[in-house]
C-alpha cells in the first residue's frame, strides 16, 4: 500500500523532471531544478581548478543534450549538428589519412583527461574501450558499433573517408547528442591523431580491413 | 595459514584476469564468474580482513570525549548497527543533513568522540602501509546488513530531493569526453573492454546486484573499497575533476543508485575485479 503510493509519487517527481527547466522554480525543490543540480556540482567539485571547473560547465549542445537526457527532438537535434559541423576543422591539404600504425596506437591508449594523468599526458583515444576494431583484439567493448573492416565495407570510398574524419573530430555534427566523445571540437585529439584514426580505419593495409 | 589461503586466492585472481585479456568475452566472464564463486567464502576474501580492523575500531576510545563509536546513532538508534546500512544513506534530524555511512561516521567521529579528522579524511582510501579506518568501519558495519533488503527512506522532502538530484546528475554530461554516468550505465548488456557494464538506469536486479555487493574487496586494487570510492573512480575515468570525499553530489548519487536498488540482497564484504 505504501509502495504503491511511493511509486505514484515517485512517478508524479520524475514526471517533473522530465517537463522543460522552467517548471522546476514553481514546484517543491525535489523536483531537481538546475539550479539546485548545479549548487549539489559546487559543493562536490567546486574546488577544482577554473580550468576544471570549465570542463564541466555544459556548452549550448550538453544544455540540450542534458535537458532531453540524449533524446532530443528533431529541431533540437538539427540546431545541434548545425552548431556542431561549424566547429570541425578540416586539415588544410584536404588530405585525411594519416599513418595507420600510429592510429592503431591512439586507438589502443586510454590515457589522457582524468585527474589521475599528468597534466601534460598527451591523450589517446581509447577506440577500444566502446568498438571493436582489428579482428586479433578481443578486449574490445560494445557500448559503440564494431568497426572491422570499417574501410573494406566502404570500398574505400572518399567520401565515407571525410565522414569518418568529421565524426571522430565531432561525433555531434553527424549524430546530435551522440555518446562518443567530441575528440577534435573538445580538443581531446590533434589533427594528426585524427588523421592516424582515419588512416587505421581505412588504409588497405590497416588490420582493420585484414 | 588463512594469510596463505588469501595469497594464493588472490594470485589465482590475478592469473584469471590476466588470462581474460586474451581470451574471447564469454570464457573469460565464465572464468571470472568460476573465480567468484571460489572466493565467496569468507575465510578466503581478505575483505573480512577489514570487518575485524572495523569491529575494534568501533569500540575504540578516541577523541577529546575519550568514548567509543557505539554512542554514534547510524539511524536504527545510539550504538544499534544490525540493519542499518539498508536503510542509508538517510535525513539525521540532529545534523539536518541527508547523510551516506561515511558522512555519517565522520560527524560522529567530530560529535560524539570529540575526534579531529583531517587525519582520518587523509587517510579515507588505504594505500600500502596506510590503512584506512573508514573503509573498515563501512565494512565491519555494512557487514551487520547482511541478508537484508536495500530499503531507504524516500519521506522526508531532502531524502526526496537529494532522489531527485541523483537522477539529474546520473544523466549530466560533462568533462572533456561529455561522459555522464548514464553514457556507460544506461543501456543493457554493454561492457568497456571485456569489463561488463550494469544497467543502473532502471530499477531492478542490475541496480540491486551492485548496490548489495559494496563495499567490495577489489583485487586489483588490493584493499576494500567503499562506494565513495567508486564512485570517486567513476568522476575520474568519466574525465570529471576530483570530487570532494563525503559531499552531497556523491550522496544524492547514492540516494538514486539505492532508491534503484530499493529490495536487492546485501552480501558484503563481496569480492570484485
Amino acid at each position: 500500500m505504501t509502495s504503491t503510493i511511493k511509486l505514484t509519487a515517485l512517478a508524479f517527481l520524475a514526471g517533473i523532471a522530465a517537463l522543460p527547466v522552467a517548471a522546476g522554480a514553481q514546484t517543491k525543490p525535489k523536483a531537481a531544478d538546475p539550479a539546485l543540480v548545479d549548487a549539489y556540482i559546487k559543493s562536490t567539485f567546486g574546488k577544482a581548478s577554473p580550468e576544471w571547473q570549465q570542463r564541466i560547465t555544459p556548452d549550448e549542445t550538453l544544455k540540450t543534450c542534458n535537458a532531453y537526457r540524449n533524446d532530443v527532438p528533431p529541431a533540437e537535434a538539427e540546431a545541434i549538428t548545425k552548431r556542431e559541423l561549424a566547429k570541425v576543422v578540416y586539415p588544410s591539404d584536404g588530405k585525411y589519412l594519416g599513418d595507420w600504425k600510429s592510429g592503431a596506437k591512439i586507438a589502443n591508449n586510454g590515457r589522457g583527461g582524468q585527474f589521475s594523468d599528468p597534466p601534460d599526458t598527451v591523450s589517446g583515444g581509447n577506440c577500444y574501450a566502446c568498438h571493436q576494431m582489428e579482428q586479433a583484439e578481443v578486449s574490445y567493448g560494445t557500448l559503440g558499433p564494431s568497426l572491422m573492416h570499417y574501410g573494406k565495407d566502404r570500398k574505400y570510398a572518399p567520401e565515407d573517408i571525410k565522414a569518418a574524419y568529421t565524426k571522430i573530430y565531432d561525433s555531434q555534427a553527424v549524430f546530435a547528442c551522440s555518446n562518443m566523445p567530441r575528440f577534435g571540437a573538445n580538443k581531446v585529439l590533434s589533427e594528426q591523431q585524427i588523421k592516424d584514426l582515419v588512416a587505421f580505419l581505412f588504409d588497405p593495409e590497416s588490420p582493420v580491413n585484414k | 595459514m588463512r594469510h596463505s589461503v588469501i595469497r594464493s586466492a588472490v594470485a589465482v585472481a590475478i592469473l584469471l584476469c590476466a588470462a581474460g585479456i586474451v581470451r574471447a568475452q564469454d570464457s573469460s566472464e565464465k572464468e571470472i564468474e568460476r573465480y567468484r564463486e571460489m572466493i565467496s567464502d569468507p575465510m578466503s576474501n581478505p575483505g573480512y580482513l577489514a570487518v575485524d580492523r572495523g569491529e575494534a575500531l568501533w569500540s575504540e576510545k578516541r577523541g577529546t570525549k575519550n568514548v567509543s563509536l557505539e554512542g554514534c546513532d547510524l539511524g536504527m538508534g545510539p550504538g544499534k548497527l544490525e540493519g542499518a546500512f539498508a536503510k542509508l544513506p538517510r535525513y539525521f534530524a540532529d545534523s539536518d543533513k541527508v547523510m551516506d555511512l561515511e558522512q555519517r561516521l565522520l560527524w560522529c567521529m567530530q560529535t560524539v568522540q570529540g575526534l579531529d579528522t583531517k587525519d582520518i579524511i587523509a587517510r579515507r582510501f588505504s594505500g600500502p602501509g596506510k590503512p584506512s579506518d573508514l573503509e573498515d568501519l563501512v565494512a565491519y558495519i555494512a557487514n551487520k546488513s547482511n541478508g537484508m533488503k536495500i530499503d531507504i527512506p524516500l519521506d522526508n522532502p531532502k531524502e526526496q530531493e537529494m532522489a531527485a538530484v541523483g537522477e539529474a546528475l546520473f544523466y549530466r554530461r560533462g568533462g572533456v569526453n561529455d561522459f555522464s554516468c548514464s553514457t556507460c550505465h544506461a543501456d543493457e548488456g554493454k561492457r568497456i573492454r571485456l569489463q561488463g557494464l550494469p544497467n543502473l538506469s532502471k530499477p531492478g536486479k542490475q541496480p540491486q546486484e551492485t548496490m548489495g555487493t559494496w563495499p567490495t574487496y577489489r583485487v586489483s586494487q588490493g584493499a576494500l573499497r567503499t562506494m565513495q570510492h567508486r564512485l570517486w573512480d567513476c568522476y575520474r575515468q568519466q574525465r570529471w575533476p576530483v570530487p570532494e570525499y563525503g559531499s552531497d553530489a556523491l550522496t544524492a548519487l547514492t540516494v538514486f543508485l539505492q532508491k534503484q536498488a530499493a529490495g536487492g540482497e546485501i552480501n558484503v564484504p563481496s569480492i570484485k575485479r
